[in-house]
């Protein structure tokens, strides 16, 4: 092939949205064959949306495409599906792992691509009968280990591997692909220890010198700074900056990610309740929740106050509501109002006045298949016995229709939900309106404490505001404390009295919501791991 | 966080941890070798007869369990798709004891013939399990139950009247539908004795180990195919395996049609042991009785080796040989060790699947030991 000057890779005013939400527009960068690109934005910027573009995943075929080109080598490419991807050389390491447990890291960086060897039964029943070639196996293997230039064991299972190394043989397998010319890093480092992260650093200038591009996601600043030949940085949808890495710093990029030009949402009445009595205290607490791992967390939560919790996806903030209210495995002391809350148990949590808004709104929040009345007045009837009344002195119970009613129009009416009726099913509501539901659920519990978990996800911009009024509200009018997580900073500083950030399970920082952007996103990244 | 390399690993363990483990994970067997070993004493049987038993029935039963393997090993868990093979092996052994051709011919002749009608369920039955992925066990068993129907339907009515069956010695009088019992005794133990010889007043059957030791061959060589391979892969986890290419349904399906097959067989080896079979009702308890055999052998739903086999035919049938004598040595009643047979064998169904979620619940919590630990340690430094 003659030598040709376009890029190995070029994006073209990609634009995608997701049913008229706009998640990206105009994104537009070029990468040189043996090049690494860091890309680095908030959750939420579009980072993964770019990189599922770019795979060929069915999610975005399924959601109507996207417009604009994607070029390889010069030449528009439109990968239907991943596989297509991959034979034009692109490979992708996911976050999640995507591994066989029971098997070697040689079975598993050659899945479905192993030698083959024939033999008589193959010849008469087809291919699928060959005999693997292990020799072959260990060989091709052992090329893609060196090829990383991190050394794992090839013959450990997976199962028995700590989590770096899987890591590794994931990152091996794509390398062991002949035809890969670009590969994408998503998050790599997030599982590793430092020195792990450092082999892994070193691979990539490895590969960037056999003539590999890799794009590089990544929380860690430094990380870029020290293995990126250029860095694009998203926010909203949009690429705000590309430029050389070694133009820039830990600071700028922090700046680029989280500033925004305008700041006006930021309310002006935040309150200070550090006078106030601590309504809840935890200590010590850890919380096994699958990618949001908590460690080691201590808070105190002031009566009254709206606290936020933020920080970056993975980085365990979601796992504090869900661990304290007893649905993941949990460890530590949580005291509330002066008691001691047993962890790993709902109910008592519950009885204690205490109520949680999931961020899984359709798994965990709401009865899909039955009516807004039923999903309002359900747990309230459940835990406190509200709604009903009792007949033959309490021998009966019997579900008070009209109360339910009342207070399910109540609710509609104060949240503006959009439905047809009290009796509309939930699962015909849009998704803001759902979320509107759940936090009716909640309010008619009247609890003493609240937890709402990304109460604005995946909603639209008139309904964050009616949903973030609603808990300002709830909290203003009966006093009740409120703890909101959400991903969105902006979210939280223009709702909340204080922020706490969380990063690598831990508690980096509080801050009062008036601190600086900047500020808060120095913490986001401070214990990245 | 740099401290994660001296923080002690749940994998260390010390020895007393191993031997509690080992226990743990085989509770299974040990609980039936300490049974057989109260029993065996208690029943008054000779060695040399118990051991007799034991090799007959080994020769009888360990083709069919082995079936079972192909399944487990495909993540399709304890699966009764093999009542279906077994169906198909009955079919095929009237069709040879009308046409009245015996001895090793009509053996070989009934096995090729249960192919197509084992190839045939095994499909159907592949493809309704990958709709109802991850409840293989329960749906392959009421699988087994509506097909014992629809085979009754056939051997019952449609065999003589639609389906020519001319020897009176098999048909109802009435002219259509299979007498209560078939007879092969002119093919007994043909396959057998062939080849035999006797040591020490135990019969080997030489034929009938070769062709399990062939199985067993056939297994261990399977696995090292391309397709076998992807089986392990798909069995687990199948997201990850049709992520790489593999194509997940086709290789459950044909995982099943493997199974069903080798249960074609295996029960024609079976009742060519026995002599005689019930039409309507020979395969109805097979499926239960080499899953329990399996079981005891040390398996689990996702687990099985040749070697849980083979413990598991020699333990489970010891158990079976002696429960009567020893039930009527310790109560006077015969009766007593019979009713033992079935309710152990649902038992050890039962603790098997309860032992197998509690391991799964343990793993989870497992990581969650570990995250108190390196709290623990951290706080420490």
């Amino acid at each position: 092939m003659e030598k040709n000057t376009a890029p190995l890779l070029e994006m073209r005013n990609i634009k995608k949205d997701f049913f008229g939400n706009q998640v990206l527009e105009d994104i537009n960068f070029t990468l040189e064959a043996g090049e690494v690109l860091g890309l680095v934005g908030e959750n939420g910027a579009g980072k993964s949306t770019l990189m599922k573009i770019l795979f060929g995943m069915d999610v975005i075929r399924e959601t109507g495409g996207y417009s604009g080109d994607v070029l390889l080598n010069g030449e528009k490419v439109n990968f239907s599906t991943p596989f297509d991807a991959l034979e034009a050389g692109i490979g992708m390491v996911h976050q999640e792992f995507s591994l066989i447990p029971g098997f070697t890291a040689t079975e598993n960086i050659l899945l479905n691509r192993e030698p083959q060897k024939k033999n008589v039964l193959s010849e008469v029943f087809g291919q699928r009968l060959n005999t693997l070639d292990y020799k072959e196996m260990d060989k091709c293997a052992a090329a893609a280990i060196d090829k990383m230039g991190v050394q794992i064991d090839a013959d450990m299972r997976i199962s028995d591997m700590p989590v770096g190394h899987k890591q590794f043989t994931e990152i091996a397998r794509e390398l062991s692909k002949d035809q890969l010319k670009l590969l994408i890093l998503d998050e790599p480092t997030a599982v590793l220890t430092e020195k792990e992260a450092e082999a892994l650093l070193d691979s990539i200038r490895g590969m960037s010198r056999q003539g590999i591009s890799v794009i590089f996601i990544t929380h860690r600043l430094h990380e870029i700074l020290s293995v990126c030949d250029k860095v694009v940085i998203m926010r909203d949808g949009h690429v705000v900056e590309d430029m050389p890495a070694s133009e820039t710093d830990v600071e700028r990029i922090t700046k680029a990610m989280v500033g925004r030009k305008v700041d006006v949402s930021v309310k002006q009445d935040v309150r200070d309740h550090s006078g106030a009595k601590t309504i809840m205290s935890i200590r010590k607490l850890w919380v096994d929740m699958p990618g949001e791992i908590v460690r080691n967390v201590n808070l105190d939560v002031k009566e009254g106050e709206i606290l936020g919790i933020g920080g970056l996806a993975g980085q365990g903030k979601l796992g504090i509501p869900n661990g304290v209210m007893g649905l993941y495995e949990a460890g530590g002391t949580v005291e509330f109002d002066g008691k001691p809350i047993p962890l790993n148990n709902p109910r008592n949590c519950l009885d204690e006045q205490l109520a949680f808004v999931s961020e899984d709104r359709r798994g965990v929040g709401l009865l899909l298949d039955e009516t807004l009345e039923w999903n309002v007045a359900f747990p309230a009837m459940q835990i406190q016995n509200k709604f009903l009344k009792n007949l033959l002195g309490g021998l009966v119970k019997w579900r008070d229709e009209k109360a339910i009613r009342e207070v399910t129009d109540r609710y509609i009416e104060e949240l503006k939900i959009k439905c047809t009726s009290s009796k509309q099913k939930a699962k015909e509501l849009s998704g803001g309106n759902q979320q509107k539901v759940c936090l009716a659920k909640a309010f008619a519990l009247e609890p003493k404490f609240l937890f709402v978990s990304e109460p604005t996800r995946g909603i639209d911009v008139g309904a964050k505001a009616l949903v973030l009024e609603a808990l300002k509200k709830f909290n203003r009018e009966s006093g009740v404390t409120v703890v909101m997580i959400s991903s969105e900073l902006e979210e939280l500083r223009s709702t909340c009295d204080r922020i706490a950030i969380v990063s690598g399970g831990r508690i980096a920082g509080i801050l009062p919501a008036t601190e600086s952007s900047e500020a808060f996103g120095a913490l986001m990244v401070s214990q990245v791991k | 966080m740099a401290n994660n390399n001296n923080t002690p690993r749940l994998g260390q363990k010390t020895v007393g941890q191993k031997i509690l483990t080992f226990l743990g994970n085989n509770s299974v067997p040990i609980m039936f070798i300490l049974i057989c070993a109260y029993c065996i004493p208690a029943s008054g049987f000779s060695a040399g007869y118990l051991l007799n038993e034991i090799v007959t029935r080994l020769g009888r039963n360990a083709f069919l369990i082995l079936s079972l393997l192909i399944p487990i090993m495909a993540g399709m868990g304890l699966n009764f798709g093999m009542t279906l093979g077994a169906m198909a092996g009955q079919i095929a052994l009237i069709f040879v004891a009308d046409w009245q051709i015996w001895g090793i011919p009509g053996l070989i002749l009934a096995a090729i013939l249960s192919i197509p009608f084992s190839v045939g369920l095994g499909v159907f039955i592949g493809k309704i399990l990958n709709k109802a992925k991850g409840r293989e066990m329960i749906t392959s068993y009421m699988i087994a139950f509506f097909m014992t129907g629809i085979y009754q339907l056939v051997v019952l009515y449609m065999m003589g009247s639609i389906i020519p069956i001319k020897h009176a010695s098999i048909k109802l009088p009435r002219g259509y539908g299979i007498r209560n019992t078939v007879s092969l005794l002119q093919m007994r133990q043909s396959l057998d004795n062939l080849l035999s010889f006797t040591v020490g007043g135990v019969k080997i059957p030489v034929l009938t180990l070769i062709l399990i030791a062939l199985a067993c061959l056939f297994i261990v060589w399977f696995r090292k195919t391309k397709l076998g391979q992807d089986m392990r892969a798909v069995g687990q986890d199948m997201e990850v395996a049709r992520d790489a290419g593999i194509n997940v349904e086709r290789t459950r399906v044909i995982a099943m049609v493997m199974s069903t097959v080798f249960a074609g067989f295996g029960m024609i080896i079976y009742l060519q042991n026995v002599g005689n079979f019930p039409t309507y009702t020979a395969h109805s308890q097979i499926g239960m009785f080499c899953i329990a055999a399996l079981l005891v052998g040390g398996a689990s739903v996702d687990k099985a080796s040749i070697g849980n086999v083979f413990l598991g035919v020699i333990l489970f049938h010891t158990m079976f040989i002696v429960a009567p004598k020893t039930g009527a040595a310790i109560t006077g009643d015969s009766m007593i060790g019979e009713y033992f047979r079935v309710f152990v064998s649902y038992a050890v169904i039962t603790v098997a699947l309860v032992l197998y979620e509690a391991k799964k619940r343990k793993a989870k919590s497992a990581a969650g030991a570990q995250l108190a630990a390196e709290q623990a340690a951290e706080e420490e430094a």
